[in-house]
């Protein structure tokens, strides 16, 4: 997937029974690729947000942000890209760790201010957030030791400042 | 209509008597002007089929097959500009209505289509006759609505009328479990605005119709390319008058035809795949082109890069995602075609565009559409030109899908909106004919016609029973060329004239017509053609197939193969 053309899309949702089908059929409809979608509620009980990071040239994010528009149940869709924006992004990683490499592994879950969120006397899960390359990054690191699962949420996104999203 | 307006939104709960869910349904159509049903029951749809047994207000029309039932109702639409309603059973009931409600999509009808749900405790276990309607239909639909409480039911009446004529037109369906309809509840209605964060932009930025303006004003050869969101918007007057202010000659996609008078002489009539010459050579060279309700479909543009190669284009559309969705537009104007196009001629100075149109002309002369007339053979365009001639424009000509579709495109020049219907961007064979009866149930006392292929008319024809049932005085006349005349075509130009299944073996349709209590004519030589059709033209109490022996060979020119351009048409055979 070329880096280029990645664009968030962030969008207002109607909670209600359906909703991330249609909008998930939509994006295969129209041959879009996902990198991640997440989906949770909002400061607004009847309204979710929906962070979708898909995979389209620059030139046609906007034609998809207003097939998403048509939607019925689509408050609102914002092609984030551009903007400037807080990206965040979790991840749980439970990684290969003996006790002669718990200590190198700590060293790196510090230097990424990732937490210790489990330890056997084998693994150890590490709890990371922020933006989609640094958990690139720890994960990278953290290859040698062995990594046997991880849970990544998908990016959320805010516009910064008092603008809206 | 006047119905409709007294049931605006603003009253609620009028009755406090409890009722079914299945009469409530009844009740929320009655209060959305509905007049006419077409449907068929089903086992869970039993309910709405009993609560309809009492409203005398409300015709439903029985049909044969869901799928002509959906087809009835764009028809009717089309015809009308009134919403098309259907309805079938769960299961193979509703899967049988989604070719007709994507044929809605496509061409941005607005219909409702009420379909009966297995109960709620047996939804998800695969019960009898259970399919995910709402899930099937996704895709296909403006919106669609499964209903859970019977509460519901009348507010997703209101919401699926709304959305379903509001902004760009669309079919709606609303999925209703068979114990939904049973319980009884107090109907309660939506006041105001059925779904408030739902709002089409109507009017047109006034910055970007000036900006338009200007660019009119400057071209020298510009062109009108308009479609059937012109004739959705009722936008016919506000078009002839900014071509009347401005001189700029109209090319209508086929959707379009009809959204201006096709005899006028500001009007080039059909461009695309199958128009005219002439249409397409304006739009190749044209330096500004207005766009208005079109979605340059790729049968208008053939190769996108080379559609209009000069051309800065105008946009105007109610739908924000069409602009720009396939060109770019250089002056994009959302909003509704008629409020959109009065703005504009308000503004707009005339053109200088003598030059162009001797340019025009002079093709014009060069590349009419023409036929071959002869002795023993008919030719199909002879039947299409003659039910031209023999109805002034003035009927509703229904098409089906293929060489006879393009053959009345091109020769069937329509006075006014809605005397034009086809199946544009879907294509569906088997949609003439039921659509013809939804026409003649929308406009009884206009000359309805159906026009069909002897493929297509095969596909919905034992619908000829509820015509002869209602007493429909429909002529169907079937361009029977003994072959899928368009696949047989294709196969001719392109797979070296290897026809693979192309060819058909045929039941005799006028013996088949008298079967089902229609008249039947059977028609094998050019002089016996008039006549027929005289014939068929002045039928008042029934249906009378007149199946036309057409030359098998004849091929559907002009034609720009697709996915090409302008350069590549076939102009002669």
């Amino acid at each position: 997937m070329a880096e280029g053309h990645v664009a968030t899309i962030s969008v207002l949702v109607d909670n209600s029974p359906g909703v991330l089908v249609r909008v998930a059929g939509l994006i295969r409809r129209r041959g879009v690729n996902i990198h991640s979608l997440s989906v949770g509620p909002t400061e607004n009980a009847a309204i979710s947000r929906m962070t979708i990071v898909v995979d389209t040239p620059p030139e046609r994010t906007e034609q998809f942000a207003k097939q998403l528009r048509k939607l019925v149940e689509v408050r609102r869709a914002t092609a984030v890209n551009g903007a400037t924006t807080v990206d965040r992004e979790l991840a749980l990683v439970k990684v290969n760790a003996t006790p002669g490499a718990r200590m190198e592994i700590m060293e790196i879950a510090n230097v990424f201010r990732a937490s210790v969120v489990d330890l056997t006397d084998r693994t150890m899960t590490l709890e990371v957030t922020g933006k989609g390359e640094k958990i690139d990054a720890i994960l990278s690191l953290l290859a040698k030791h062995g990594i046997r699962e991880v849970a990544r949420t998908g990016q959320v996104t805010l516009v910064r400042g008092a603008q809206a999203t | 209509m006047a119905r409709q307006l007294d049931a605006a939104p603003g009253r609620r709960a009028a009755r406090s008597r409890t009722m079914s869910g299945a009469q409530i349904l009844v009740e929320a159509l009655r209060r959305e002007g509905v007049e006419i049903l077409f449907g068929h029951p089903g086992g869970a749809s039993l309910p709405i089929y009993d609560a309809l047994y009492d409203a005398r207000d409300i015709r439903h029309i029985l049909v044969r097959h869901e799928q002509v039932a959906a087809h009835a109702a764009v028809g009717y639409a089309r015809a009308s500009g009134r919403i098309g309603v259907c309805t079938a059973t769960s299961g193979p009931g509703a899967t049988n209505l989604v070719t007709g409600i994507t044929d809605a999509m496509m061409d941005s009808i607005p219909i409702v289509a009420i379909t009966g749900q297995v109960s709620r405790p047996v939804i998800g276990n695969d019960a009898f006759q259970e399919a995910d309607v709402t899930g099937v239909t996704m895709p296909v639909t403006k919106w669609n609505h499964l209903v859970l409480e019977v509460g519901d039911v009348a507010p997703a009446v209101q919401r699926a009328f709304y959305l379903a004529r509001t902004g760009r037109p669309g079919p709606v369906l609303v999925d209703i479990p068979r114990d939904v309809s049973q319980e009884g509840a107090v109907p309660t209605f939506l006041e105001g605005v059925p779904v408030p964060a739902y709002r089409p932009t109507m009017d047109g930025n006034p910055r970007q119709i000036a900006a338009a303006a200007e660019l009119l004003a400057g071209a020298a050869r510009p062109i009108i390319y308009a479609g059937g969101g012109v004739i959705s918007a009722g936008a016919s007057a506000e078009l002839t008058a900014l071509a009347e202010r401005t001189g700029i000659p109209v090319t209508l996609t086929l959707m379009g035809k009809g959204a201006m008078d096709e005899t006028h002489p500001l009007c080039l009539g059909m461009l695309g795949m199958h128009g005219s010459a002439y249409a397409n050579y304006a739009a190749h060279e044209a330096d500004v082109i207005l766009a208005v309700g079109v979605r340059f479909d790729d049968r208008v543009t053939g190769r996108l890069s080379d559609f209009a190669p000069r051309a800065r284009f105008i946009h105007i559309d109610i739908d924000p995602a069409e602009i720009g969705k396939n060109k770019p537009a250089h002056v994009p104007i959302v909003g509704d075609a008629a409020r959109v196009l009065g703005a504009l001629t308000a503004v707009v100075r005339p053109p200088q565009v003598e030059g162009w149109w001797t340019q025009i002309h002079t093709w014009r002369q060069r590349y009419p559409f023409r036929y071959r007339q002869r002795d023993a053979v008919i030719s199909a365009q002879y039947v299409c030109d003659l039910l031209n001639r023999l109805t002034g424009g003035e009927a509703i000509a229904v098409t089906d899908v293929g060489q006879h579709q393009m053959w009345m495109a091109q020769w069937y020049r329509p006075r006014g909106p809605r005397r034009f219907i086809s199946s544009g961007g879907l294509g569906a064979m088997g949609f003439g004919f039921p659509a013809a009866m939804g026409a003649k149930f929308a406009c009884p006392e206009a000359q309805v016609i159906a026009v069909v292929g002897d493929g297509g008319f095969q596909m919905t024809m034992q619908d000829l029973i509820t015509a002869v049932e209602y007493r429909m005085a429909l002529p169907i006349v079937v361009l029977n060329n003994g072959a899928l005349g368009m696949v047989r075509q294709w196969q001719t130009f392109f797979y070296r004239d290897r026809r693979s299944a192309s060819i058909l073996r045929n039941p005799d349709f006028a013996r088949v017509a008298e079967a089902f209590g229609a008249r039947g004519l059977r028609v094998e030589r050019p002089e016996q053609v008039e006549p027929a059709l005289r014939t068929a033209l002045a039928a008042e109490d029934g249906p009378v197939v007149v199946d036309v022996v057409c030359d098998p060979e004849e091929n559907c020119l002009p034609m720009i193969p697709s996915g090409q351009s302008v350069a590549e048409m076939i102009i002669d055979g």
